[in-house]
């Protein structure tokens, strides 16, 4: 047996975006041994990109609001499909969260007397974003970075997990790799939390990283846990289109927020056309209206520009489709006829700064060209509520990994809130859990099989290019398992995943372990190919559209779908296993929110 | 297609340049051209990136000899066929490939005191006018790329400051630090410790290669500088200082 670095932690936390470094203060405050494992370096997750901002009821701008309308938000954009409690707990909990921030030293933007200024963003009653220009996501990241280095939290830069280690089916630890020098390194711990971000790279136009690959989703499914809503990927409606380079880069919703219009290549506002019967109490019919909306939530409702981002998306989708799309395949996105150019400026400079410098467009003066772009996924690892705790002891999830807060579509701005929610949580019920027990031993024969799948791309007689193969899956998911779904493209999407992983088997890699970015692509290929799997399963089981889930042979909502979630798990010789659940019911007082 | 000629570093401290020809498509950026590297004909060549917009602050690297993020470099700066070197950092001990080491800056981040704010008002939250954080808000833009680093010849030509030096992308998480409205102690610390601010000598290049253009040098080091010297100088904080270390 080889030997391996080891390491024993009470607290093992796996990602380092806002969930995982928020869960990790939060253990070491409760006292643990904390670590954190990143592939990347300390800062670069997904959480350094987001843009528009975090939802939270503060009522700063709009006194009427409050938790109950922000969880009345939560759920109707997430078509009623979402875990109430999380939907509950997440609406309660996000403004201390934001504070929690600010204490930290973050720096929001403020209102005139000065508080924390608050942003419109699609689907929310309210201006609710806590916001700083359209960098919210580098302000999160960095400030809760600082404070971990502060309580000096162990942080293992560019390491990677490829596998959970079970025993007495309860997680007790992991292995991975040193991407520098290729070296194993082994950990053992108490409780394990989750924090792993997305899988937007599963498909080919997409605003997630190299590291967007669904290992904590793959890692979690392997080592037991449930899965639920994987049906549910959320295409943000606006990502550059033009030039083909920058194609899925996002263009935040703030554009929006601050009064940016979406129009067809004949210079029509087209959301009008596509109210669906749901907001149509809530929505705008007219320009006029839409765009006193701005500046009088009380007397004019909300513009359809702003409906939740599914809805969005499939209208694009749509309008390009009937020939009145713009030359590179989008539409049309134009803030410079609304406002002038030092209020772009100041609200949006890296909207500027990104059209600017990539595609050679002045957002000032003239219209961006934008589409559809696979963004983030609202199914993943099941969750218990309060605690974050999975169907799996030891283990717990936080974050874009952790499913049921969104339902079948998140709304701009819960995320970053989630995240701090519920890696809160996370890091305060592991810690509790770990407090409470000894460690456990590894069982030698995974960490063994560990070994050598890791060591496999190198010895491989195949002849395959792991990003030929890589990027043959991500076309595949785009053409068959994107937007708009039917039964004929997800049947045979899932007879081509198979091929793919016998393909998969046969990669092989040139050079060494040091550094070596063939050989990393190389392993997250199971990932990526098993989360394709399980996502064109579920998608195939539920036979309605709803949220993040279009299906061209269903394409309304049914009450029978409606009541449920899809359930998958990994079957004993590796099959992706689905069966169906039906949703917890929410309390009465809950339920009257929505009897308007 | 138009393709490029570009050489870039290939391995560590022994390692070479070599020189690959690459196809691209309009509107491409450097990136891109080293993924299609990658993808096609180098599958071990190692780059770090995150973003692919200028937001993570990942893929630093020197580009015909200027530091620059490989994703916001658009192949049209260049003439068709011009030769475009791609070298790693040269500051930083390297990896391999374009990949260095920068340790240095994440040891140096955990010098860095963390805020200490004062506490809101009861039954208030905390107050700040917009005017008063902007400045700040400059600082908190910091992508850390570490091309300041990179270029700021305190670090580069003389790895022996090190130890003694944070380097401008710390002044500048320093400054934001001491000048948030509402911290009741950084001020102190950056006269009690230094943090080398006495080794710059105001060359401005950090600045000039600042892709957030951050001010570096007259926003946040000149001020600490003028600060420090206020303190260490000032006959009456003199006497305080005095009196303090009799009481201790
Ligand atoms: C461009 C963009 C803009 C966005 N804008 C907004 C916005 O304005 N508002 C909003 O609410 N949301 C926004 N989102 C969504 C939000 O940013 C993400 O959902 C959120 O940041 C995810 O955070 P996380 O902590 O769950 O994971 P991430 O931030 O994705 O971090 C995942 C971490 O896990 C690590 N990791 C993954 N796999 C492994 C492994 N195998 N081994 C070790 N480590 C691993 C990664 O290295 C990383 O550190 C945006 C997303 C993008 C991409
Ligand atoms: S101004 Fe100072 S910190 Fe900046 S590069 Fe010059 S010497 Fe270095
Ligand atoms: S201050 Fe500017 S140059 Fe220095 S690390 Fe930050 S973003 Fe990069
Ligand atoms: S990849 Fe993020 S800055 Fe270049």
């Amino acid at each position: 047996m080889v030997s391996v670095e080891s390491h024993d932690y009470d607290v093992l936390i796996i990602g380092a975006g806002g969930a995982g470094l928020r869960a990790a203060v939060e253990a070491t405050a409760r006292g643990c041994k904390t670590a954190i494992i990143t592939k990347s370096l300390l800062g670069k997750a997904h959480t350094v990109m987001a843009e528009g901002g975090m939802a939270a009821a503060m009522g700063n701008v709009w006194e009427q609001d409050n938790w109950k309308v922000h969880f009345r938000d939560t759920m109707r954009g997430g078509k009623m499909l979402n875990n109430w409690r999380m939907a509950q707990i997440h609406a309660q909990e996000a403004p201390d969260r934001v504070l929690e921030l600010e204490s930290w030293g973050a720096l929001f933007d403020r209102t005139p007397d000065g508080r924390i200024l608050q942003r419109d963003f699609g689907g929310h009653r309210y201006a609710r974003l806590a916001h700083v220009g359209d960098r919210t996501g580098l302000e999160m990241i960095r400030i809760l970075q600082q404070k971990s280095v502060a309580e000096d939290i162990d942080v293992f830069s560019e390491c990677t997990i490829n596998q959970l280690l079970v025993n007495d089916s309860e997680v007790n630890g992991a292995v991975g790799y040193w991407r520098e020098t290729g070296e194993l390194v082994q950990f053992r711990a108490k409780s394990v939390i989750m924090a792993t971000g997305g899988l937007g790279r599963i498909w080919s136009v997409t605003s997630n990283s190299w590291e967007g690959t669904g290992d904590g989703h793959s890692l979690a499914m392997n080592a037991g846990a449930e899965m639920i809503d994987m049906e549910f990927v959320q295409f943000h409606p606006t990502g550059m289109v033009a030039p083909a380079s920058v194609k899925g880069i996002l263009v935040t919703e703030g554009v929006r927020g601050d009064g940016g219009t979406l129009r067809n290549s004949l210079g029509e506002r087209f959301m009008f056309n596509y109210i669906p019967p749901m907001f149509a109490s809530e929505t705008a019919d007219t320009e006029e209206e839409a765009d006193r909306w701005y500046t009088d939530k009380e007397n004019a409702r909300r513009t359809p520009d702003l409906l939740p981002r599914d809805e969005v998306a499939r209208a694009i989708n749509s309008e390009v489709k009937a020939g009145r799309g713009s030359p590179s395949g989008g539409v049309y996105l134009d803030i410079a006829g609304r406002r002038d150019a030092d209020y772009i400026k100041r609200r949006l400079p890296s909207m500027y700064h990104q059209f600017r410098e990539l595609a050679g467009v002045d957002i000032t003066k003239e219209s961006m060209e934008v589409g559809p772009t696979a963004h983030y996924v609202m199914g993943g690892v099941r969750v218990d509520p309060e605690s974050a705790a999975t169907s799996i002891g030891g283990l717990y999830a936080a974050g874009e990994v952790a499913a049921g807060l969104h339902g079948s579509n998140r709304l701009g701005g819960n995320s970053l809130s989630d995240l701090l929610v519920f890696g809160k949580r996370a890091g305060e019920f592991a810690a509790e859990r770990a407090i409470q027990m000894d460690h456990s031993t590894l069982d030698k024969q995974q960490i063994e099989e560990a070994v050598s799948r890791i060591a496999k791309p190198f010895e491989s007689e195949g002849t395959e290019n792991p990003y030929t193969v890589q990027s043959d899956l991500r076309e595949l998911m785009q053409s068959k398992v994107g937007i708009i779904r039917n039964r004929s493209d997800l049947e045979s999407a899932l007879v081509e995943i198979a091929q793919l992983k016998g393909r998969e088997k046969n990669v092989t890699v040139s050079g060494t372990r040091r550094y070596n970015p063939g050989w990393h692509t190389a392993l997250d290929l199971q990932h990526l190919l098993s989360m394709s799997e399980a996502i064109a399963k579920a998608a195939l089981e539920r036979e309605e559209s709803r949220g993040g889930h279009t299906r061209e042979d269903f394409p309304a909502p049914s009450d029978e779908f409606g009541k449920l979630n899809i359930v998958v798990t990994l079957g004993d010789s590796d099959e992706v296993n689905i069966k169906r659940e039906p949703l917890t019911e929410m309390p009465k007082e809950l339920a009257e929110l929505f009897k308007d | 297609m138009p393709s490029a000629n570009i050489t870039i570093w290939r391995g560590d401290d022994d390692g070479q340049y070599e020189k690959y020809e690459v196809e691209y498509q309009d509107g491409m950026v450097v990136l891109d051209v080293i993924h299609q590297l990658q993808a096609t004909q180098a599958g071990d060549l190692a780059v770090r990136w995150n973003c692919k917009a200028g937001k993570c602050g990942s893929c630093s690297a020197e580009i015909n000899g200027q530091p620059k993020l490989q994703c916001m470099t658009r192949m049209t700066e260049f003439e068709e066929g011009e030769e475009i070197k791609v070298a790693p950092l040269k500051a930083f001990p390297l990896i391999k490939d374009l990949v260095t080491d920068v340790t240095y800056n994440y040891d140096k981040a955990k010098t860095i005191p963390f805020v200490d704010l004062v506490q809101p008002e009861e039954n208030d939250v905390r107050r700040m006018a917009q005017i008063d954080i902007e400045r700040v808000q400059e600082f908190h833009k910091c992508i850390e790329c570490y091309m300041c680093q990179d270029v700021c010849h305190v670090i580069r030509d003389h790895p022996e400051n090190q130890d003694n030096f944070a380097g401008p992308r710390f002044f500048v998480q320093l400054a934001s630090v001491a000048m948030h409205p509402l911290d009741q102690n950084a001020k102190a610390d950056t006269v009690s410790h230094g943090f080398g601010l006495e080794y710059c000598n105001i060359t401005k290049c950090c600045t000039e290669v600042c892709p957030e253009g951050i001010k570096i040098t007259d926003n946040a080091i000149i001020p600490m500088k003028e600060r420090r010297a206020d303190e260490l100088y000032d006959p009456l904080r003199a006497l305080g200082r005095f009196i303090n270390n009799l009481k201790k």
